[in-house]
């Protein structure tokens, strides 16, 4: 058997967040502060106990003014994970690796966020003459992530003969489970297919409902040792597998250079993952996949191993993706789509909620818990799991 | 923000020469000096033999649609008032793997909205045209 030095060594034991919204008065700093804050409380575990951090790159409460503002103890192990939404598994894993190889102790994992405001939409702020790999799309009129997924979703509708129906699967799917979230920025409302195929196009063939939501808000984790995990307040959620992927000759978002551009990195993820795991995708119970826009679903059900490639449009159909019956729960809490878009890590949580038994739309006996982070972009991915193996 | 269009840097060290062959009327690509395979956006490496010696070559400037996109507003200023417009994917002839962001247009000063985008379609031939915008030379594509 081959040794697995990361498997469920260590486990979620703490959870915080803040609420959602747009137009939030608390800067992002004071958003983290919050959900830290609430994630060592529910834990059960004082700040000075905290000793690594691990955050995005594009975080504006720095791990010093984190720490010295909740009380952290001495900090010895930190790191940060670029590439936006890409990230969220990724700073849970590299906690959870810090834990397990001594670095430190008890970690905590953190996105913060403000985004709600128009302005503060990253490709609102492009400057005129554009630097990097964006100067050969930008240019041309692709100015927004949209275009850039959309381009991918038009080729794939070619290549497979998915729909804009399998798109209002996923729209529908997870608008569903956030109308049971009273947390879900869309709770209160509804979405029947008419509206989707009625909506206004964001950039053709997606459609408003396409998008993911713009979210004020934070949320944080808490992971420590599988020993002393088993002590404390909470069932963990163990991390069972970590993944974290750039494939070759990728190129981030406008991913059309390489030999097969629908093979994005949720394949090269998916295989470190599923070697990393004792379960195979059958075995997952419930799953957590990014969705900024509502194409990364068929690419990441295929990219993960649910269906064959080309089978992602489909496997969305007869309510697939849904909560209590479909073949896959999928975005039990609502998803970046309809509970809150804070660069996916809100999918982390509900990972969480869903080992700990305390989602509000809970898949029964759920043991293994799949969480994806940002397809189309240097991505990462966790599988948390009910019991050590 | 004014209504500006977004500009590629054409001072760009390892993309200049692909903006001087566009003010030529010529569609380079940057190959390997060393191994000769093709890369795009350019850069300064070969990753199959790691050479740092480029040339350009001079392409046919023919290439089919690989996907395209429709944007709508909200988008920058310059871009909503062309809205909606289309971006297209040209994956050239002598290499399809070779795959450039561009638009559809009728002819050299053919605006960027002016094709209907229900006519667009995946798989037609498309050549090289060249549009002035503020004081650069895009490579825009038409039907062949």
């Amino acid at each position: 058997m081959v040794s697995v030095p990361l498997r469920d060594r260590t486990a979620v034991v703490g959870i915080g967040q803040t609420e959602f919204g747009k137009g939030l008065a608390d800067s992002e700093l004071t958003l983290a502060c919050r959900a830290i804050s609430a994630a060592i409380d529910d834990a059960g575990l004082s700040p000075a106990e905290v000793d690594g951090l691990a955050s995005f790159n594009w975080e504006e409460g720095r791990e010093v003014e984190v720490a010295r503002n909740v009380g952290l103890g001495d900090i010895t192990f930190f790191s940060q994970v670029g590439y936006g939404g890409g990230a969220g598994c990724a700073v849970v894993g590299q906690a959870a690796m810090a834990v397990a190889t001594g670095q430190c102790d008890v970690a905590v994992a953190w996105r913060a966020r403000k985004r709600a405001a128009k302005a503060s939409r990253p490709w609102a702020q492009a400057r005129r003459v554009v630097a990097g790999h964006w100067q050969w799309s930008r240019p041309w009129g692709m100015v927004r992530p949209v275009d850039e997924v959309a381009m991918l979703a038009r080729r794939h509708m070619h290549e497979f003969g998915s729909t804009r129906d399998h798109l209002a699967n996923v729209a529908l799917a997870f608008r569903k489970h956030a109308n049971r979230n009273p947390a879900a920025t869309m709770h209160d409302r509804t979405l029947t297919r008419d509206e989707y195929m009625e909506a206004r196009w964001i950039s053709e063939p997606l459609c408003l409902f396409d998008n993911c939501l713009e979210t004020d808000g934070a949320l944080a984790v808490v992971v420590t040792s599988a020993e002393r995990a088993r002590d404390l307040r909470q069932t963990p959620a163990y991390v069972h597998a970590f993944a974290q992927s750039i494939p070759r000759q990728h190129q981030v978002m406008t991913n059309y250079h390489n030999d097969d551009p629908l093979l994005g990195p949720s394949w090269t993820c998916a295989e470190l993952l599923w070697n990393q795991a004792s379960v195979r995708p059958d075995d997952v119970d419930v799953a957590q996949l990014y969705d900024a826009f509502s194409p990364l679903i068929p690419l990441s059900l295929e990219g993960y191993g649910f269906c064959a490639r080309g089978d992602g449009g489909a496997f969305t159909e007869d309510g697939g993706l849904e909560w209590p019956d479909g073949r896959l729960p999928t975005n039990t809490s609502g998803g970046g789509m309809s509970e809150a878009y804070v660069h996916g890590f809100n999918l982390v949580l509900e990972g969480v909620r869903q080992i700990r038994g305390t989602s509000t739309s809970q898949v029964d006996d759920a043991a293994v818990s799949l969480v994806t982070s940002g397809e189309g972009v240097p991505t990462s991915a966790v599988l948390f799991t009910k019991e050590a193996t | 923000m004014e209504a500006e269009f977004l500009l590629p840097d054409v001072d760009d060290p390892d993309g200049a020469e692909f903006w001087r062959g566009t003010a030529r009327g010529e569609l380079l690509v940057q190959a390997c000096a060393s191994c000769g395979r093709w890369r795009f956006p350019p850069r300064p490496m070969c990753p199959s033999c790691r050479s740092l010696d480029v040339t350009w070559e001079r392409t046919s400037g023919r290439g089919t649609i690989w996907s395209y996109v429709v944007p709508h507003p909200p988008l920058l200023p310059a871009y909503a008032h062309l809205a909606p417009y289309n971006v297209i994917v040209v994956a050239l002839d002598e290499d399809p793997t070779i795959r450039m962001v561009s638009n559809l247009v009728t002819g050299p000063d053919g605006a960027i909205n002016e094709i209907e985008p229900a006519t667009i379609e995946i798989g037609t031939p498309v050549e090289v045209v060249f549009t002035q915008l503020d004081g650069v030379t895009l490579p825009h594509w038409i039907q062949s």
